[in-house]
């Protein structure tokens, strides 16, 4: 892998982000207000409102993550970057990693940051909150990985934002078990360390399998 | 294949070793069910200019996209030296291709941008460098606008920046690299491409640019023309 493209797009695509903060602020302000939603279409009793809680934020944070994906490599197809980018040498697994790396940075962590505070608005006990900010922190990489192979395979084709959620969504399924039962488990008076383990072993997984699937993807989209 | 002998200007002057020649061997190019050319053989050598000639949709575009390793030939071999040019270990460092499109960000300064694809390329990236780079292209005192509110001109000048960067011997594929340029950035263009053959760097380009005809008779541009290629052996749809 080619480390300098890597230090290169990762950056280039922080600063790309920074010029425009509010489009990168869009899927944190998504997250806040869908979860937000739940309260008032459920009814406000607390109990319900707990035991949704986890589920609520997971599912929230999983359209989040599928709403900032289509633009990933867009752009960058578009405008000729991708293919100059592909151009240098050993880079398909970098671009792949790093666009996967400034996607979680960007769109990722604030979901993660912002995750315990929504918690704590439905209603979560503290002691689920830390579970719960950990299970987000090892899944939103997984989804941010996922996304990329998505995106990689939709590029160039219309309507490539309904085509990447409907591919990515059901790849993702595991993490949204595994990471909302992390804190169901607390809850039930549970060890979450075996979800979490579980979430960890995929994120392992994904760290491995994605980029190289997503560089895959991006020769043929450019060829 | 031994590296074939420098054509008109001797490369010694030049430390590393002499590029390697650009051999194109029955090479055949199909985009959907149209078959473009075939039967395509050329060979470029360290030092020299190809013109690549021919109507629109003949495939001058494919036809470098080929060379640089982005699409794979219908038939034949894309060669640098001995092996083939995608897996040639050398050839992607030695490779600097410009297509129509500057792949240039609207957010991005002149000087991040170009910045940016030398750092990708494994070029000097400094700040010293890519000062003296915009300025040779006209460029001084705009490092630090946005490329959005450049013009097509300029910002094309942005991209060919990227020449100007250039030290060591290459393969310069160039697509349409006239094109947006004013008088000053095409004498500019034709500098640069005098320089990089001086130095044992060799050029593959297109352009509908009439002024070319002059130059390929007084500064030794070969020319290919893709209209002289049959084509019809899959039959246009």
């Amino acid at each position: 892998m080619n480390g300098a493209v890597f230090l290169a797009v990762y950056l280039r695509d922080l600063r790309l982000a920074w010029r425009r903060r509010t489009e990168a602020l869009l899927p944190v302000a998504f997250f806040l207000v869908a979860a937000s939603l739940f309260p008032l279409g459920v009814g406000p009793d607390p109990q319900v409102l707990k035991l949704i809680a986890p589920g609520v934020v997971w599912v929230c944070a999983l359209l989040a993550a599928m709403l900032s994906m289509p633009p990933l490599y867009a752009a960058d197809h578009a405008d000729g970057s991708l293919e100059q980018l592909l151009l240098a040498p050993d880079a398909g697994l970098a671009v792949a990693a790093a666009k996967a790396a400034a996607h979680w940075t960007i769109s990722g962590a604030p979901l993660v940051v912002a995750a315990p505070v929504l918690g704590l608005l439905l209603g979560l006990p503290a002691e689920e909150l830390p579970v719960l900010f950990l299970s987000l922190f090892l899944g939103t990489p997984v989804l941010s990985l996922l996304g990329g192979v998505g995106a990689a395979l939709t590029l160039g084709l219309r309507s490539a934002g309904m085509l990447i959620v409907l591919i990515v969504l059901p790849l993702a399924i595991p993490a949204l078990i595994f990471g909302a039962g992390a804190a169901a488990a607390v809850d039930a008076g549970q060890s979450p360390s075996p979800h979490l383990s579980l979430l960890g072993a995929l994120l392992i997984a994904c760290l491995v399998g994605a980029p190289p699937a997503t560089a895959a993807a991006l020769r043929i989209a450019v060829e | 294949m031994t590296p074939s002998p420098q054509n008109g200007r001797p490369a010694a002057t030049t430390s590393p070793p002499a590029l390697p020649s650009l051999r194109l061997v029955d090479v055949a190019c199909r985009r959907g069910d149209r078959l473009l050319f075939a039967g395509l053989n050329e060979t470029l050598a360290a030092g020299e200019l190809l013109w690549l000639r021919g109507g629109n949709g003949r495939g001058k575009t494919s036809l470098l996209r080929l060379v640089a390793g982005l699409a794979a030939p219908e038939q034949g071999q894309i060669l640098w030296g001995d092996a083939p040019a995608r897996r040639h270990p050398q050839f992607a460092q030695q490779l600097v291709y410009i297509a129509h499109t500057n792949a240039l960000k609207d957010d991005l300064t002149a000087a991040e941008s170009l910045a940016f694809l030398a750092r990708v390329h494994a070029r000097d990236a400094g700040a010293p460098a890519v000062r003296a780079a915009l300025a040779r292209l006209g460029l001084a005192g705009r490092e630090r606008t946005p490329t959005r509110s450049l013009s097509q001109g300029l910002r094309r000048r942005v991209a060919l920046a990227r020449l100007a960067l250039e030290t060591a011997p290459a393969l310069w594929v160039l697509d349409e690299p006239f094109d947006a340029l004013d008088v000053a950035g095409t004498a500019t263009l034709h500098s640069l491409l005098a320089q990089h053959r001086a130095r044992g760097g060799s050029v593959l380009l297109t352009s509908h640019h009439l002024h070319l005809d002059a130059q390929a008779a007084s500064a030794g541009f070969r020319v290919l023309d893709l209209d002289l290629l049959p084509r019809d052996a899959g039959a246009a749809a």
